[in-house]
């Protein structure tokens, strides 16, 4: 009973299987199934669920701030560019000579901009551990001193919101900056190999995808065993009466800082396996118009389930590959329309639609009688 | 901690002395001063608009006074801590409109009221210790809630309500119970059945009530303060303020 991994529910014990299977089958239906099989799985679709999955790590930490603890975070985008940046630097100094203009140390477009010497930032960034540590590290302190200063001052509500928004906009702008120092309006990009395997090769691809669906198990679990701790319940507790929390002598802004740095940095490890599988990090990646839409991903699977942020993730983003594939203009408006049509009619997402239907399988229990309402019966 | 070792400067559990308050100009608190005793029961009544929820406000660190000292146990300046440092000291406070956790269950809103670490490394690896289940078992009777334990707080009726919130204050084990019109929308039998369960509290607990039925505070039989204006107009058995002649006027004068 005490240990988290046992208090999984059958949605989450599903999502596991899913998750955790499709990362064991997806090398074996990409690598070793003849092409000509109809099982294989060809690249151009591992590296798309490959990205579908890092989208739903995004969408889980997301809902682990808005659904459990109230805070409608519009700059997510910005903690999963951040560590999408971290990785992209690293991927530039693997291609070290190999560049257009073969300069052992400096990336193209610092050779480009006339620079003589590596920006103290990029020091590090040839070593792995290093990049790692950074994808969550800086992601992680950015989310800390945002929310030192925002939950000590008890901004909450749309105020909030707003200051996210900025937060991830503030960066967009700082990052076209070719004199930032990330390569500005183009960003990152041509990269050659990650640990030694090419990043363009089936087999790296395969095992990118494994990588990312496990990594969203894991952050499941994570999440999971946040939300259902006496924290979590906490933590719910203040999304629904924050100020009745800080009368039973709860620290709200310590509760509130814990997850969103959680979740901060679990976006961060989403946009550091995204980059590869893309192979590019430019500034857009910090558009507020991305963050909005990861807010939509959670909305559509149901906010305050994990599973079925994931989900949202998961659905929204295929029914864009497919939309824009099959009447690119309307794609906004489709999105919109999904939109409006969960809100009104699907208040719990997809994953409330999954409960509705267990629920008419199964017999309501009868409603205890309250002791009031015998009293009031009896007047 | 250097605030335990502090010397008292009073008796009184509560010690409210020359606290104003006001809000863009109006004046909420003027000059309010008023003691509570260790272990005593207090009811605070007043017409609207006398301060008595500002009052509330004060003490729990939700407002900051203008002017005035507050302090509790003698040696807590309560003007200088937040609610979360307060609720620690062991003030706890029901609100006028009964606020519990509607999503949590019945055992999972005591569970998170009841006095355990508050720090978020306690309840991240700490789950629930044994000793907080029996604090939930012991509420949930005292609270006649024991049938409701799993059921979500949201579907409770308005009176349950209101005990679970009074629950929740007693898991917190405080040293003073803030009450406020802890039977407002409750029925006849409700009334009589909460005024039976703070005298219960009460014998273990200083707690102070701020209720406009008067049938309920005479229920109570403690002494009775009158706020009117922002500051103490009578104090006394609840017999002697009806007798005070600006206590009629205040509230029968206009």
């Amino acid at each position: 009973m005490k240990t988290p991994l046992l208090r999984l529910d059958r949605l989450g014990v599903a999502f596991l299987i899913v998750t955790i299977g499709a990362a064991a089958l997806a090398p074996v239906l990409a690598l070793v199934v003849p092409r000509d099989s109809a099982f294989a799985m060809p690249p151009y679709v591992v590296a798309l669920l490959g990205k579908y999955m890092c989208y739903a790590i995004l969408a889980l930490a997301l809902d682990l701030v808005w659904g459990y603890c109230g805070i409608l975070s519009l700059g997510h985008g910005a903690f999963f560019a951040l560590g999408g940046y971290a990785m992209g630097m690293y991927l530039m100094r693997q291609i070290g000579a190999r560049g257009v203009y073969a300069n052992p140390v400096l990336p193209d477009f610092m050779v480009f901009l006339n620079w003589k010497e590596l920006p103290v930032a990029w020091w590090g960034f040839h070593s792995f551990a290093y990049a790692s540590l950074m994808v969550m590290l800086v992601p992680g302190v950015l989310a800390f001193a945002f929310g030192w200063f925002a939950f000590r001052s008890r901004v909450t509500g749309v105020y909030l919101s707003i200051i996210t928004q900025a937060l991830t906009y503030a960066l967009k702008l700082a990052f076209f900056r070719n004199d930032f120092g990330f390569g500005g309006n183009n960003g990152l990009t041509d990269f050659k190999d990650i640990v030694g395997f090419n990043v363009q090769s089936d087999a790296t691809r395969a095992a990118l995808f494994s990588l990312s669906a496990l990594a969203l198990a894991l952050s499941y679990l994570i999440g999971r065993a946040i939300v259902v701790s006496k924290y979590g319940k906490a933590v719910i507790a203040i999304r629904d009466a924050e100020s009745r929390v800080r009368f039973l002598g709860y620290r709200v802004e310590n509760y509130k800082l814990f997850v969103f740095v959680v979740s901060a940095v679990m976006a961060g490890v989403a946009g550091a396996l995204y980059v590869p599988q893309v192979g590019i990090i430019n500034p857009s990646e910090f558009d507020p118009a991305n963050s909005i839409e990861a807010v939509i991903w959670v909305a559509v699977g149901g906010r305050g389930t994990l599973v079925g942020a994931a989900l949202g993730a998961v659905a929204v983003n295929f029914a864009k590959t497919y939309f824009t594939g099959a009447f690119p203009e309307y794609w906004l408006y489709a999105l919109g329309g999904l939109f409006v049509l969960v809100t009104l009619f699907l208040p719990k997402g997809l994953v409330g639609l999954l409960g509705l239907r267990r629920r008419a399988a199964k017999p309501a229990p009868p409603a205890a009688a309250s002791l009031a309402q015998q009293e009031e019966g009896a007047r | 901690m250097s605030e335990a070792n502090k010397p008292e400067l009073t008796g009184s559990l509560l010690y409210l002395d020359g606290v104003s308050v006001s809000f863009d100009g109006y004046k909420a608190l003027r000059g309010l001063s008023l003691a509570l005793e260790p272990g005593e029961m207090r009811a605070i009544i007043g017409p609207n608009g006398a301060g008595k929820t500002t009052m509330m406000d004060v003490i729990t660190g939700k407002t900051r006074p203008d002017e005035g000292d507050v302090y509790f146990e003698g040696r807590h300046d309560l003007t200088r801590l937040d609610e979360a440092e307060i609720a620690e000291l062991g003030v706890g406070r029901k609100f006028q409109k009964p606020t519990v956790f509607e999503n949590h269950t019945v055992a999972d809103n005591l569970l998170l009221a009841a006095k355990a670490p508050r720090s978020v490394f306690a309840t991240l690896f700490g789950g629930a210790a044994a000793r907080e289940s029996d604090t939930v078992d012991r509420i949930l009777t005292i609270t006649r809630l024991g049938d409701q334990r799993q059921r979500l707080a949201g579907g409770l009726s308005h009176g349950q309500k209101q005990w679970l919130e009074i629950g929740m204050l007693l898991a917190q084990d405080p040293k003073l119970l803030l009450v406020d019109e802890p039977v407002a929308g409750m029925t006849d039998a409700e009334t009589a059945a909460t005024a039976e369960l703070l005298r219960e509290i009460a014998r273990s607990h200083s707690v102070v009530v701020v209720e406009h039925d008067m049938a309920f505070v005479r229920d109570l039989g403690v002494k009775v303060t009158v706020l009117h204006e922002g500051s103490v107009l009578a104090e006394g058995s609840l017999d002697q303020v009806s007798a005070d002649e600006r206590v009629i006027e205040v509230y029968l004068g206009r």
